[in-house]
């Protein structure tokens, strides 16, 4: 069995005009909605109290509610997590309150009101360490971009280094675009699930921009675009197949995974699609708009790994 | 032949084929409930401890699986929670205070497993349910602690000196001395300078005031901060073991915080409690000269002050402190002879003993109160700003008539409970902090949620990992199962090199196996790939395979590399579940790169190699 038996060579870089004005629209799209709409930080980059319960019925929220505003919680916002019987309790870092004695304070309450609860999870986090986990996070992100870019300057071109990194960037700012528009929760696991993302996308980039390198020692006669295309083309299928193995994988997660993977799915999903088709539709465009030759690479042939082979 | 591995590649594959399986399997045998005797400061746990132990089991019954002394104490592994329950409280109650008894969970590897040091994975916090908390030390008050003890030495060295001066006190400029004259400041600063020349000495004239400002030095601050992380870190660990907690995690992180995990603890609210706070004792007469009515009244005379007692209504104290409990060597909690009422037995050093003697001796037949002192400290957000409030709380707990001379050994009572008395015991027992902590994060996971979180983690893989060898052997037929098989030695190596790591497992890092592993078959894919492209483009079928793998190396190393680097660098600047995340994705590209590689070649070759009439392949 196979997808794809591909004769001709589909020209890709004949669509790069109409996917470039797709895919700015889709990063100006996700960097407002980004900006207007923010992502909708967990508590632990915010800082605050988060309790999870488990009741042995299923639980009444308004009842709930009712009885934290009767103990003075006013802003805690309640809801249900996963199942009926779960509850998630959140509350915001209190003005006069110590939040570290909140949780006790409110399972206390709920004890009263039904002393079947049972206490799941829960988290407080101050203030101070959230603003570390910010910058931390977005340094690493910063730090991240700028390997990848020096390793594939070394071993390919600039032209190449630029590509993959706006591809990536295109991807990882789209995945948090997302986030902020359906106010998805962002936590530190969907961080992790941006990053893995980056490595994806890039892992992706990378064996395209290797077979169009090949293709430009091999292919003496082709233009630029005819180069890319085939490259693209020749490695289409693979693009596909692994996309789908990490995608069955990633399923597995996001249904069998439980409520804590779920975002963390969620995130990857949408990643390895835009990474997929970033990795196609963006990256190597860029590399000819840039205006990638064949004389570029000439100093990697130098080297003469390829040539000597059987 | 070009298909053909010379016999050590086999091996090595072999070799690791076989190690991977067996530093894998410790993690699929589950833990016994067991119950660990360690020692405190003052005992030791030894082969009589041992015999003491499984007599007292062997009284009431109840059964256990094995006991072992090894380096951290001893050791009784049982069949079921309940009877390590049951056992759990009669070794206590035996004990007594003298040991640490605790609840635990022992892996149960066989001992041919352990003797080649394989071991399971530990568990994070996560999958087995406890406490974490991250404390921050208040290096402010370490510093202010630090500054007002030399106010008390200059005190103490200008009077011996005989040197003239107007007040000491410490300000936020450091210590604060006003003198009249500028002769006498400029004598006090040459005797301060010459007995504390570490200090720095600023002179300020305002007025007809001179004043002297006396600050640590930037080496000394650093060194007041560095004390006082690791005298915490030690009176937290003292605290912990208290605690009675199996395994618990007590590390600094960074330069003025604490990492505390106590893994299966459920009373977060007592953990708190013991952790953070700190508490004194301090001794003082009762102002029996003067009625508390008056000084209620707003008249409160001279010397004295007015203190709450615990239980309600108000006590006069005077403002010289007889005692305070730096003077406490060893606190016990226990039952007062007498009336049953719950005491605290206190045991004083050399100086204290000789202090407190003198004092109560001159004092027989006085009233003395016992005041407890606790320090808190909290954070409040204050119109969006965040703001340390430090609160004190001072309590009268006890009011006795001195019937004798005191000496070394002595009890106070008016404790509301036995707990209190435990309690109070262990915050004397076991010293003080440094300076203030303060919880700036807390996570507390049920066990149930940690046993929940293992489960779906690890059916989540398992089912990812069965459609992915579904799909793959419906997509390349035979080669499709070739690297299936070399996907599983790679979560065998994996798990395998976690555990020899002793790396901590946690649920995003069960994520991270996951994830490596639907991108691990990247590898094959791309070999399986360039086969088919070389076959279609009429090369035969062992020379396919040698070209497929060939020539997929380049991209399989640079592709991978790069996810390398962002492993990485996320690994250098993550911290909790991204940084877990991150260990097992770079473990995970190197196998997977071996597997993918190494492995599945061999397969290949071993099935392939030599057969010179090669017609067709199944891919």
């Amino acid at each position: 069995m196979e997808f794809f038996r591909i004769k001709r060579d589909i020209p890709f870089m004949s669509y790069g005009r109409s996917t470039a004005v797709i895919s700015a629209l889709t990063f100006l799209a996700a960097v407002v909605f980004l900006i207007v709409r923010g992502l909708n930080l967990s508590i632990e980059f915010t800082g605050g109290t988060l309790i999870e319960v488990r009741y042995l019925q299923a639980a009444e929220l308004q009842k709930i509610r009712a009885e934290l505003t009767d103990g003075g919680f006013h802003d805690a916002s309640v809801q249900n997590f996963g199942t009926a019987q779960d509850v998630m309790i959140r509350l915001p870092a209190k003005k006069g309150v110590s939040s570290a004695k909140l949780s006790e304070a409110i399972l206390a309450s709920l004890r009263q009101q039904d002393s079947g609860v049972e206490l799941r999870r829960v988290e407080f986090v101050g203030p101070q360490v959230g603003e570390e986990l910010i910058n931390d996070g977005g340094l690493a992100l910063i730090l991240v971009s700028i390997g990848i870019m020096l390793y594939l300057a070394i071993r390919f071109e600039w032209r190449f280094a630029v590509g993959a990194i706006v591809a990536t960037a295109h991807d990882v700012v789209i995945v948090l675009g997302l986030f902020a528009l359906f106010q998805w929760e962002f936590s530190l696991t969907v961080l992790a699930a941006v990053l893995a993302i980056l490595g994806y996308s890039v892992n992706d980039t990378v064996v395209v921009f290797d077979r169009i390198r090949e293709n430009f020692r091999k292919m003496r006669k082709g233009t630029i675009a005819e180069i890319i295309d085939n490259a693209i083309t020749r490695t289409l299928s693979r693009t596909i197949m692994t996309h789908v193995t990490t995608q069955l994988m990633v399923f597995s997660m996001l249904f069998l995974g439980g409520e804590v993977l779920f975002y963390f799915a969620l995130a990857l999903t949408i990643g390895i699609v835009v990474g997929t088709y970033s990795s196609v539709l963006v990256a190597s465009p860029i590399v000819m708009w840039l205006g990638i030759s064949r004389a570029d690479l000439v100093p990697v042939k130098k080297e003469g790994e390829v040539d000597q082979r059987p | 032949m070009i298909n053909q591995y010379p016999l050590w590649k086999y091996l090595l594959v072999l070799i690791l084929v076989v190690a991977g399986g067996l530093y894998s399997v410790p993690n699929l045998y589950g833990e016994d409930p067991a119950l660990q005797v360690s020692p405190t400061r003052t005992t030791k746990v030894d082969s009589a401890t041992l015999a003491r132990v499984e007599d007292l089991l062997k009284q009431d019954g109840l059964s256990y699986k094995s006991i072992v002394l090894d380096t951290h104490g001893l050791l009784v592994r049982f069949a079921d929670t309940e009877t390590q329950l049951k056992a759990k409280d009669k070794v206590k109650e035996a004990l007594g205070n003298d040991y640490v008894v605790a609840l635990n969970l022992a892996p149960s590897t066989p001992r041919w497993l352990t003797a080649i040091n394989a071991l399971p994975m530990y568990l994070g916090l996560d999958l087995r349910g406890g406490v974490h908390f991250l404390m921050e030390v208040d290096m402010g008050a370490a510093v202010k602690q630090s500054e007002e003890r030399y106010a008390g030495d200059l005190r103490t060295l200008f009077r011996d000196k005989k040197l003239r001066y107007v007040t000491i006190t410490r300000t936020n400029k450091g210590v604060e001395v006003k003198f009249r004259t500028r002769e006498e400041r400029g004598q006090a600063r040459d005797a301060a300078h010459k007995e504390y020349n570490s200090l720095v000495l600023k002179e300020e004239d305002s007025g007809n005031d001179y004043y002297l400002y006396a600050s640590l030095s930037e080496a000394d601050q650093r060194e007041v901060r560095k004390l006082a992380l690791q005298q915490n870190i030690t009176t937290l660990r003292n605290r912990v073991n208290e605690l009675g907690v199996s395994e618990p995690v007590i590390q600094q992180q960074g330069q003025e915080r604490v990492v505390v995990q106590l893994p299966g603890v459920q009373d977060t609210a007592r953990a708190k409690e013991i952790l953070g706070a700190t508490a004194t004792l301090e001794f003082r007469m009762v102002d029996e000269g003067h009625s508390v009515e008056d000084a209620l009244a707003g008249r409160v005379p001279a010397g004295a002050r007015l203190y709450k007692k615990r239980g309600g209504g108000q006590v006069l104290l005077k403002n010289q402190v007889m005692l305070t409990g730096d003077y406490i060597t060893d606190a016990a909690s226990g039952i007062e002879q007498r009336n049953g009422s719950p005491a605290v037995f206190i045991t004083l050093d050399g100086k204290g003993a000789a202090i407190f003697s003198n004092a109560t001796k001159e004092n027989v037949g006085k009233a003395m109160g016992v005041v407890f002192i606790e320090n808190k400290t909290e954070t409040r957000t204050v119109d969006g700003k965040q703001e340390k409030v430090r609160s004190k709380v001072e309590e009268v707990i006890n009011v006795a008539v001195i019937q004798e001379q005191l000496g070394k050994r002595f009890q106070i009572t008016g404790l509301d409970s036995t707990t209190e008395a435990r309690n109070l015991a262990l915050l004397l027992r076991a010293g003080a902090l440094a300076a203030p902590l303060e919880i700036v994060e807390e996570r507390t996971v049920g066990p149930s949620l940690g046993a929940e979180n293992i489960t779906k983690g690890f059916d989540s893989t398992l089912i990812g990992f069965a459609a992915i060898a579904l799909f793959m052997t419906i997509y390349y037929h035979f080669f499709g199962v070739i690297a299936s098989v070399a996907l599983a030695v790679n979560v065998l190596l994996l798990i395998a090199v976690l555990s020899l790591l002793q790396a901590t497992l946690t649920l995003p890092g069960i994520a991270g196996i996951a994830l490596t592993v639907g991108m691990a078959i990247d590898a094959n894919v791309l070999i399986f790939e360039r086969i088919r492209e070389e076959l279609r483009n009429g090369n035969s079928p062992q020379a396919s395979i040698h070209a497929g793998y060939d020539r997929a190396l380049d991209t399989i190393v640079d592709s991978n590399i790069t996810t390398l680097i962002a492993g990485f660098a996320l690994f250098m600047l993550g911290s909790g579940p991204v940084r877990g995340f991150a260990v097992t994705l770079c473990i995970g590209i190197l196998t997977s790169m071996f597997s993918a590689v190494m492995v599945s070649r061999a397969v290949v070759n071993l099935l392939y190699g030599g057969r010179r009439k090669l017609a067709k392949l199944s891919i």
